[in-house]
């Protein structure tokens, strides 16, 4: 957790100095959800994402040189300059991609589940999704064919309540509870707070042991909020879409403090690891950003290639 | 070697890749169902399993999805849709997924899927069910569009697109499926991408797809008689499109005449014109000109497509205009057939 908030600081910090071309969505607010999962889940299950998939590509185990070189746009970059920020992949521990159209990645995860059952494996995929997907046809499509075939699927929503700057209360009517619309899909589901990892760690090691058990897909959300702009790696809440207020309130629950409090409270010596940890975790990020900055940007006559995969 | 239709040609292909390669799957709406998708799916499911044959929830674009997942995992997927235009709710899927996995992540990996698409015409297929847009799919960079005319190419593309590692549309036009040719056994490949000569011709060079191919041919069949050698290219494959083959052949003939299935605009017959005009402009003896469908939706009433289609007659008479030769019995030699809504007598609907 302080690992995935110190990246995304770090890219936050060094934005504007132009070096990133390429759009960034932050999961600065949101990282209990993805440190919890990076608990319960194994290197050869598979893993998708969307547009704010750093957090989930970290968790999941996903080299972070090679992330922070693809967000560079380098020739060392995970997807070699191809796909920046937004299309994320790291085979070696089954991370299978992004991608940034709402939804998208979705049915390719219940694809991936799909495939472990042809082949016989106990391997889950695991489909990170937010609010906004929810109200894309291919998420009611993607579970239901999940729920059809018992798939060993789970899907994780984040809810951060908005999608880009349109809030949850233009795009769903008041007081649906989207675990209970799914569960009325014929999987289970459930929510949860997603500031408590401790909470978000249960559910998501239950879900995953019982779908490891050939049960069927099942579907977890957890409220969660990110604290930076939609896209790039300011603040906007003074443009107006949202309150300082449920800025603030969202603020006080971070993630990060609360399991702090909850283990300095336990143990008094936990703070020393922490301190040691995260200077540990900061010589790594640094070490990326170095490398990352300095290296070689692929050659312009790359773009040209892999248009089409040759036979093998 | 046999004599077999171009459906039961698909079938044969579909059982070889099935038989040879434990990891082909194959899906879609009515490939168990008694009609077996106009024969094409006939056994699979007894042969193979319902584990790696199965219907389908009607969900275009997920199950396109399921497609590009499973082949991240190394599942070959068939998927087929009755006609080309319900899969337009799977146009996210194929453009921004299948199309360009293997390019956005640095050519890390495959994405083996097939997509069969039926292209309906005549009998009321109407605006909805009668589309030809392969220009639309060869507009995207990542995807391959292969459009078979004969039987023995109908298997042999078929296989070839199931082994690709490449996400290929293949598009069956619905009128072929009951055409009779010799298939050969066993797992027989038609390269991609290789364009094939039809019939041999030194006047003016014909550039046809799928069912065009056999209009073209008739129309090149009877402008024999009238001393005018046609020669007739089959593309087979649309994207990558053979531009060797097409531009030997405007260099041999000095004319050219791109025929298409689609509507005019933005046609792959467009760009064939463009490219010949561009590149051979000096091998041309007249301009390079195209027939295809008009921008206007297809019909449905047998009264409204009287003379709607591009037919072999329509064919015979623009050739013979660039060729400066009288048309005057053309429409008498060549007339629209009757019905005209339908293949032929064999077919008698409803789709």
């Amino acid at each position: 957790m302080h690992r995935i908030r110190a990246v995304e600081e770090e890219i936050a910090r060094r934005y504007p100095e132009g070096q990133m071309r390429c759009p960034v969505h932050l999961s600065i607010g949101q990282e209990a959800i993805p440190a919890a999962f990076a608990e319960c889940i194994k290197t050869n299950d598979f893993a998708i994402s969307a547009h704010r998939g750093h957090a989930h590509y970290l968790a999941k185990g996903g080299d972070l040189n090679a992330m922070i070189a693809e967000i560079y746009g380098k020739a060392s970059g995970c997807s070699k300059g191809k796909g920046g920020s937004m299309h994320l992949i790291d085979l070696k521990v089954n991370f299978m991609g992004t991608s940034p159209i709402v939804g998208n990645s979705i049915p390719i995860g219940v694809g991936l589940a799909l495939s472990s059952k042809l082949k016989g494996t106990d391997q889950i995929s695991c489909v990170f999704l937010g609010d906004g997907a929810i109200e894309e046809g291919v998420f009611y499509e993607s579970v239901n064919f999940a729920a059809v075939k018992k798939l060993p699927v789970l899907f994780i929503c984040e809810n951060n309540l908005y999608s880009v700057y349109s809030p949850l209360s233009v795009r769903q009517p008041k007081g649906r509870d989207i675990a209970k619309m799914v569960n009325a899909m014929g999987i289970k589901a459930a929510s949860g707070k997603g500031a408590d990892i401790l909470m978000a760690h249960q559910m998501i090691q239950e879900a995953i042991n019982q779908i490891r058990t050939g049960s069927g897909p099942q579907f977890l959300e957890f409220s969660t909020y990110r604290w930076r702009e939609h896209c790039g790696h300011d603040y906007d809440n003074h443009i107006g879409y949202r309150t300082q207020e449920e800025f603030d309130k969202w603020k006080s629950l971070d993630p990060l403090d609360c399991l702090d409090n909850v283990l300095s409270h336990e143990h008094i010596e936990v703070k020393e690891k922490i301190n040691a940890i995260k200077s540990q975790i900061k010589k790594e990020i640094q070490i990326a950003f170095d490398k990352a900055s300095s290296a070689p940007f692929p050659l312009q006559h790359d773009a040209y290639q892999n248009i089409y995969a040759e036979q093998a | 070697m046999s004599q077999k239709n171009f459906a039961a040609a698909i079938n044969d292909a579909l059982h070889q890749a099935m038989e040879i390669d434990s990891s082909v799957i194959c899906y879609g709406l009515g490939v168990t169902d008694p009609k077996a998708v106009f024969g094409t799916t006939q056994k699979l499911e007894e042969r193979f399993g319902s584990e790696r044959v199965f219907d389908m929830p009607t969900s275009e674009n997920a199950m396109t999805g399921v497609a590009i997942g499973a082949a991240l995992n190394g599942i070959k997927s068939v998927v087929t849709h009755q006609r080309v235009d319900f899969f337009l709710l799977a146009m996210d899927q194929i453009v921004n997924s299948a199309a360009k996995w293997h390019y956005m992540f640095g050519g890390q990996n495959t994405i083996p899927i097939t997509i069969r698409l039926i292209i309906g015409r005549g009998w009321g297929q109407g605006p909805t069910h009668s589309q030809n847009l392969q220009a639309w799919f060869a507009h995207i960079p990542g995807l391959k569009v292969v459009m078979p005319t004969t039987p023995e190419d109908a298997k042999g593309l078929l296989l070839a697109s199931i082994f690709d590692p490449n996400p290929v549309i293949f598009l069956e036009h619905r009128w072929l499926h009951n055409t009779l040719g010799d298939v050969s056994d066993g797992d027989v490949r038609t390269p991609i991408g290789k364009a094939k000569i039809a019939k041999n011709g030194k006047d003016i060079t014909l550039v046809a797809m799928s069912y065009m191919t056999i209009e073209a041919l008739h129309a090149a069949n009877y402008l024999e008689t009238q001393g005018i050698s046609c020669e007739v290219i089959d593309l087979r494959t649309i994207k990558p499109l053979d531009w060797d083959a097409v531009m030997k052949s405007v260099t041999k003939t000095g004319r050219l005449l791109a025929l298409d299935s689609g509507f005019t605009t933005g046609s792959v017959a467009g760009e064939i014109v463009a490219r010949v005009a561009m590149e051979k402009f000096n091998a041309l003896k007249s301009a390079p000109a195209r027939l295809a469908m008009p921008d206007v939706p297809e019909p449905t009433s047998p009264a409204l497509t009287k003379n709607f289609y591009i037919r072999a007659g329509d064919i015979a008479i623009k050739i013979m205009e660039i060729m400066n030769k009288n048309t005057s019995k053309v429409r008498q030699d060549l007339p629209e057939p009757t019905p005209h809504d339908v293949p032929g007598e064999w077919f008698k609907g409803p789709f």
